[in-house]
């Protein structure tokens, strides 16, 4: 059987521009209140008076990790238009090897 | 390429309107029987190879818009009635011209102001108009001490001849792998919000920012805010709103003191270092410290690491052509680049120049002269507004003054002004200080024409005529104010919406034919791109152009070899030739030679007894990525991400004025108000508090009452004031430091918009 296929985020780099949110919506016709992508903001207070601030693009029930484009051979929506580059799209155990590099990602596994 | 039977993918360059941007992107836009279909980024384009912004993938929501303005509208009613008749473009431009002529016969033609935005697409129209109808009063409408980009301009190239921007090898198509570049080790973001400016600006692109952090760079940031770089920063300088050009004075003191400056370059190729050096002397750390609110050992750090660093690169941001004294400010900046030889070098900040001088959007004196001829350009400078007062706007770019023009609004001398021909310029709810000011003074005016893409605020108060704009897939362009150089052109049509550049030949040529000999507009664009070799139509082919390696206008070290100047001599395009720490231009022309600071008209020490009633600092005008200015409040998938007019606060200035998330709050200046919703987040100083600018509500309908979609209910320009610009004219209109207090909106008095 195929390795499944999932969506990896390097939130180190995330700058929260949104770019997935709206690319996802384009791609699908997805009216407001709905898409694939929800981005999430965390905030963790730093010694310093500082505040680190981490985005990372939720993946939904909608997201099907862009069957269409990716069977022809195409990035998903999100991923090509990304404008940290900080999105992965493959099969599981490649974006796991990846990640074990970057001290800051997570992975998506959506069906 | 043909993608099916009827649908076809063209790929050119992005530039607003409709993205919202300065261009720079190349994309691939779908259309199916003359009709939009989407849009992607062109992985084939080394701007941002297949990137691309919300605000460029929302295009299609933009373009098919139910209002967009579709078919030219005459007033029917009294000024600012809301009335309007559709005519046709016919009837639109026989109205536009007999009305022009008429003032140019009875006034002259300085009588008419062309007032353009930030200058998207349309400043390379809008001059062109203004100069073939004869005025020259081309000018930033409404922007105080026109304090966008041009103070930049104008201190750069006095001090050394030309501007720069961050090295991220944006000049060779082959990128971060060209080996020639080298990554920056340190990057310095001065006043920037990678978030908000996040992609297309001239030559840089804000992701290139984390482009360079993945390949190594370490981040100093320079912010009042806790923004996303301000977290990723090696060292974060939380600097007080305004106080930029005392910390620039700080590091290049330390730089200096500790002898951490590059003699090399210092010696060969400045001027007036020994000035400089006695100038910093004078001046303690300690001072320093209380005007910023950094702390001395962070200016410490913060000037070693950067002047270690090799090589290290500076970007900085529109906060700073506000100072007080703009250009004072940004020579500071820029005297650090010198100190420490980053100019020009790999890696550090690189002139920057379109590929081989094509333009059509002029950004410096040398590029309106290469246009206009200095002949035409010294005669437009006798009754240019504010060219007789300002030398450095006499001798920089050819801009009216926006404070003057204002002014010779209501005075009428030393001439009268007539008429306001207004393009892309959103100026009642974004672009001026002080709008009620420019109500009054505009719709006294004869005859006012707004271009545009959808009924604004500003059209619906001062317009007689309204001409509907055409957005990025619709019109012909040619992206010239960055690198690459990009086409632009005509895929697709909506109703009867038209180019600005077609608008404007048009029209100029029904003014002036002799000054339009091109049979259409891709004829004149097929002259100004002959210096690239190029026509319109080998440009579309060809898709972008860059100069070579080599050429004047592409890095690295031109100024070692001959490349810069125009008499071919080594060195930079200044007097001495050399950068200049002492500007003898700004001597020549009345102004302090050397860098310095100058406090804001209200500020905590300036002017203290205010600061005790009005104990906050209120910024306005950072960034928000998913919109442009004044632009995309109407965006179905934008606003959902930006629906409210906020104002920001730390937790604790919320708690000690008893405001919650969501509640609508009163902001009070000296000289106005406004209100807005709150958003409460840690990432605000306690003492600053930050309020979007360009808010309008579009979905409020508009009932003739003279505030059209809301807008002077939570207009925050309404507490900033016009006629402060700096001295040298450019600079000075504190959208980040007036003074405010704040309370929380009494029941019944919130702005009602339906959501």
């Amino acid at each position: 059987m195929a390795a499944r296929n999932g969506l990896m985020i390097d939130y180190d780099f995330c700058t929260g521009c949104n770019s997935c949110v709206v690319a996802c919506k384009q791609e699908h016709s997805y009216p407001v209140g709905k898409g694939g992508i929800n981005l999430v903001e965390i905030m963790t207070p730093l010694p310093d008076d500082r505040i680190r601030i981490d985005y990372i693009p939720f993946t939904t029930a909608y997201c099907d990790l862009c069957y269409t484009r990716t069977t022809r051979g195409e990035q998903p929506a999100c991923v090509k238009h990304c404008q940290a580059a900080c999105m992965y799209f493959g099969t599981l155990p490649e974006l796991a090897a990846k990640m074990e590099a970057k001290p800051h990602c997570v992975l998506f596994t959506p069906r | 390429m043909q993608v099916d039977e009827n649908t076809k993918v063209y790929k050119m360059g992005a530039w607003s309107p409709g993205p919202g941007c300065h261009g720079g992107c190349g994309v691939e836009i779908s259309v199916k029987d003359g009709k939009f279909v989407k849009i992607e980024g062109d992985v084939d384009h080394p701007y941002h190879e297949g990137r691309l912004c919300p605000r460029a993938l929302a295009l299609g929501q933009y373009i098919n818009h139910p209002d967009r303005l579709r078919w030219p509208l005459k007033r029917v009613g009294e000024r600012g009635s809301g009335k309007w008749a559709r005519i046709s473009w016919d009837e639109a431009l026989d109205t536009c011209e007999s009305k022009l002529r008429d003032i140019r016969d009875k006034y002259g033609a300085e009588s008419m102001v062309f007032g353009q935005g930030t200058g998207r697409d349309s400043g390379g129209p809008i001059l062109f108009l203004a100069y073939a109808y004869g005025s020259p009063n081309w000018t930033l409408f409404g922007l105080s001490g026109i304090a966008c980009f041009t103070p930049r301009l104008a201190a750069c190239f006095q001090v050394m001849g030309d501007m720069t921007f961050p090295d991220a090898a944006q000049f060779f198509p082959e990128r971060y792998d060209d080996p020639d570049w080298k990554c920056p080790e340190v990057i310095v973001s001065w006043a920037r919000n990678l978030q908000g400016s996040q992609c297309a600006d001239h030559y840089f692109s804000g992701h290139y920012v984390t482009d360079m952090m993945k390949r190594g760079a370490k981040l100093i940031v320079v912010d009042p805010v806790n923004g996303w770089e301000a977290s990723r920063a090696e060292l974060w300088l939380r600097i007080r709103p305004g106080a930029d050009g005392a910390l620039a004075l700080g590091m290049i003191k330390v730089i200096i003191e500790e002898n951490l400056y590059n003699k090399e370059f210092v010696d060969k190729w400045t001027f007036g270092f020994d000035k400089l050096k006695a100038h910093v002397a004078s001046m303690t750390l300690d001072e320093i410290e209380q005007i910023t609110w950094v702390p001395k050992e962070k200016i410490i750090l913060a000037a070693r690491m950067y002047a270690k660093a090799k090589p290290a690169s500076m970007r900085f941001g529109q906060p700073l052509d506000s100072n007080a004294e703009a250009v004072a400010t940004i020579h500071g900046l820029a005297s650090l680049w010198a100190l420490t030889g980053n100019i020009d070098n790999p890696g550090g900040n690189i002139i920057t120049r379109p590929p081989k001088g094509v333009t059509l959007y002029p950004y410096s004196t040398e590029e309106v002269i290469q246009l206009y001829g200095q002949e035409f350009v010294n005669k437009m400078n006798l009754k240019r507004i504010g060219a007789d007062q300002y030398p450095l706007v006499k001798n920089f770019r050819s801009w009216a003054m926006s404070d003057d023009v204002l002014k010779q609004m209501e005075t009428g001398t030393p001439y009268p002004v007539k008429g306001l021909w207004c393009q892309t310029n959103n100026f009642i709810a974004g672009t001026a200080q002080d709008p009620k000011r420019h109500w009054e003074a505009v719709r006294k005016l004869e005859f006012n024409v707004v271009v545009d893409t959808f009924m604004t605020p500003t059209a619906q108060l001062i317009a007689d005529i309204v001409l509907p704009a055409a957005a990025l897939s619709e019109k012909d362009s040619v992206f010239t104010t960055g690198v690459p150089c990009n086409p632009i052109y005509k895929v697709a049509t909506v109703d009867e919406a038209r180019p600005d550049w077609e608008i404007n030949f048009e029209l100029a040529k029904r003014l002036n034919p002799q000054a339009v000999p091109w049979a259409n507009v891709r004829g004149l664009f097929d002259q100004r791109l002959a210096v690239i070799g190029k026509t319109f139509e080998t440009l579309i082919d060809s898709g972008y152009v860059m100069a070579p390696k080599g050429d004047a206008t592409t890095p690295y070290n031109r100024h070692e070899k001959g490349l810069l100047r125009p008499d071919g001599q080594p060195g930079f395009r200044t007097p001495s030739g050399k950068f200049e720490f002492y500007s003898q231009k700004f001597e020549e022309y009345g102004l302090n030679p050397l860098p310095y600071h100058e406090e804001p008209i209200e500020s905590p020490f300036k002017t203290p007894e205010i600061y005790k009633d009005y104990p906050l600092i209120m910024m306005t005008g950072r960034r928000v990525g998913v919109m442009f200015h004044s632009e995309h409040r109407q965006i179905p998938w934008l606003r959902e991400l930006n629906p409210h007019p906020s104002i920001d606060l730390h937790p604790d200035t919320a708690k000690e004025y008893g405001i919650k998330d969501g509640d609508w709050v009163l902001i009070e200046g000296t000289m106005g108000k406004a209100k807005r919703r709150a958003k409460i987040t840690p990432i605000m100083h306690p003492k600053i508090v930050m309020a979007q600018h360009g808010w309008w509500i579009p979905e409020a309908t508009y009932n003739g009452d003279g505030n059209p979609y809301k807008v002077w209910d939570i207009n925050v320009n309404q507490l900033i004031p016009m006629g402060h610009n700096s001295k040298s004219g450019f600079g000075g209109a504190f959208t980040k430091t007036m003074l405010c207090r704040i309370s929380k909106v009494k029941e019944g008095e919130e702005v009602n918009y339906g959501s």
